[in-house]
């Protein structure tokens, strides 16, 4: 430092006391909005059409709230499959092998270009496809005719219509189109993993799949966990596509059909509206703690302190 | 160190750990080793120096393997990196059997590379209890005790981003002594720390190289190369220009490269 006097010896400057900066325009804005909250709510609790008290009466049947179980179930369950089957066809895409690269291509090509509903659509429509699933050796028929047999080397089958209309055909088209979009999340999350990180543990003698599950995911998450969030809300949405399978038992057909039945179609729309914020909302703050969860290391983030020094790789 | 280390006591085996024989390495159409041939004996510490560009990097990464060479010959401890020989014909060997011989080699970068979503002691452990599956509470106690001897001991729990570099640097060579290597490739450890964190790595680098484990160190610290290194090799350019003790090539260079790099960096 540069001054002679020590900090002591000079006074302490006067804290700054300035006139802050005004905002008008701040103040119009409130002005504006707060008219158009008041209208808005004046609208809604007057307008008759809304009737308040009709779906209160019966945003909460039974169908409805088994509907709410399956959306609930359904999101739950094509979720996870479309996670776990996108992660499969993102290392797919990363990988050295062509073929896996290219497979895995067409399959993410494939099922972000088909609309969810048409997909659901034809999910529903595969029994016209097949009569029945068996599992056997592949082309078993056409191998046992070419020696003269008659057996079709089939290990069990299932009918087709079992698994080809309902809650199965719905899943099976939501978890394909999900991993589809999946792939290319969880793919960018592994891409924006440093190389060094895999050379590290290279050099340790982790072996790739190691390297994989114990370092780059678990970093990769930072990155894949928010999409994700978002991916389960829309998920949570596009549930509301089964009518197209078809799935009856789903919250938004129900709340529809009790509208059309009794000719109140609009309070159960708003019905449906407010149950989806709600479910929305859980899963939101599920997403908020996953989020916390995964920035472990990451400067700012909070609960770095708590972690206990036990467990190889402090993984808990 | 007042007695001579490695081969030249007597006792160690008669071959080298790291033994090169005109390594090539070239990435496309550039080529970065042009055949390389070095011998890095037991408890041995060689440096090698050199302008960037010049393969010193490229180099200490194909003796792990983390770089496939294209032409020689380069065995670890008396096996071939890489590839097995087999009826005349080298034959690539699978990636466990690479990742087999990699927990004989520890490796410490740079950019430190340490798993930032793990604690100091998780960087440590990892590898011992994943890896080599020994138990938990062995891994712990013996990840404990090289926090102890790189001074780290009170950062047990801390995340990589809460230390300084010098503190991340030494809990990388931890890391990777963790495996209990019998080598150790150092690939310029200080060049990306502050000045006044340099010490402190090159103090344990230093007690390392002291207790006799084999290192081959890429380094730009001339000072750690007269003070620990047994044998200083000079590369540029892809090749090797010069090789001694660090004290002849420091003081005496021959090569006017050799010279004309040293004049620049002393």
């Amino acid at each position: 430092m540069s001054s002679t006097d020590s900090p002591s010896e000079r006074e302490q400057p006067e804290a700054i006391k300035a006139i802050p900066v005004r905002h008008p325009g701040r103040w119009v804005a409130i002005g504006v909005i707060a008219i158009l909250a008041a209208m808005f709510v004046h609208m809604v609790a007057t307008n008759p059409a809304f009737g308040w008290r009709f779906m209160a009466h019966n945003a909460f049947r039974r169908p409805v709230l088994e509907g709410v179980r399956t959306t609930v179930l359904m999101t739950i369950s094509a979720m996870v499959l479309g996670v776990a089957l996108g992660v499969v066809l993102a290392v797919m895409r990363l990988s050295d092998n062509p073929i896996l690269r290219s497979a895995a291509w067409l399959f993410v090509w494939f099922f972000r270009a088909v609309p969810r509903i048409v997909l659901l659509t034809l999910c529903g429509n595969l029994g016209i496809l097949f009569a029945e699933y068996s599992i056997g050796v592949p082309f078993g028929r056409q191998v046992a005719s070419l020696f003269g047999l008659h057996a079709d080397l089939t290990l069990f089958g299932v009918d087709a219509n079992s698994i080809a209309s309902g809650f199965t055909a719905g899943l099976i088209g939501l978890a394909l189109s999900e991993a589809a979009y999946m792939a290319e999340i969880v793919r960018a999350g592994i891409s924006s993993i440093d190389p060094g990180q895999t050379e590290a543990a290279q050099a340790l003698g982790m072996s790739r799949t190691l390297t994989m599950r114990r370092v780059v995911l678990p970093q990769a998450m930072r990155v894949i966990v928010p999409p994700t969030g978002n991916e389960t809300i829309a998920m949570l949405k596009d549930t509301s596509l089964l009518i197209a399978v078809p799935v009856s038992i789903e919250l938004f057909f129900q709340l529809e059909a009790i509208g059309a039945r009794t000719f109140r179609i609009f309070p159960m729309l708003v019905a449906a509206c407010l149950w989806y914020l709600a479910l929305t909302s859980v899963l939101m703050v599920g997403q908020y703690f996953l989020e916390k969860r995964f920035s472990r290391g990451v400067i700012g983030s909070t609960r770095r302190e708590q972690v206990p020094v036990g467990g190889a790789g402090g993984a808990r | 160190m007042t007695e001579q280390r490695g081969a030249r006591d007597g006792s160690a085996a008669a071959e080298p750990i790291v033994r090169a024989e005109q390594v090539h390495k070239s990435f496309g159409r550039l080529e970065v080793l042009k055949g390389i041939d070095l011998e890095v004996w037991a408890q041995e510490v060689m440096c090698i120096i050199g302008p960037s560009g010049s393969g010193k990097s490229t180099f200490l990464r194909c003796i792990n393997h983390l770089e496939k060479i294209n032409a020689g010959r380069l065995w670890v401890d008396g096996r071939l990196v890489g590839y097995r020989e087999h009826g005349g014909k080298l034959h690539e060997l699978r990636e466990s059997d690479v990742a087999v011989q990699r927990r004989d080699i520890g490796m410490v970068f740079q950019r430190f590379n340490l798993f930032p979503h793990m604690t100091a002691l998780g960087n440590v452990v990892e590898a011992p209890h994943r890896v080599q599956k020994w138990s938990k509470s062995q891994c712990r106690a013996k990840g404990l005790e090289l926090l102890e001897r790189v001074g780290l001991s009170d950062k047990a729990n801390a995340y990589p981003a809460q230390l300084s570099g010098g503190q991340q640097q030494r809990v990388a060579i931890a890391r990777a002594l963790a495996m209990e290597p019998k080598l150790m490739l150092f690939d310029e450890p200080t060049s990306a720390l502050d000045p006044e964190l340099v010490g402190e790595v090159l103090d344990v680098m230093r007690e390392l190289g002291n207790s006799g484990m084999t290192m081959v160190v890429v380094t730009h610290e001339m000072g750690f190369a007269r003070e620990v290194g047994d044998a200083l090799v000079f590369m540029d350019d892809g090749v090797i220009v010069e090789k001694g003790t660090p004290r002849e090539v420091l003081s005496n260079p021959r090569h006017d490269r050799t010279k004309a790099f040293l004049s620049k960096v002393l």
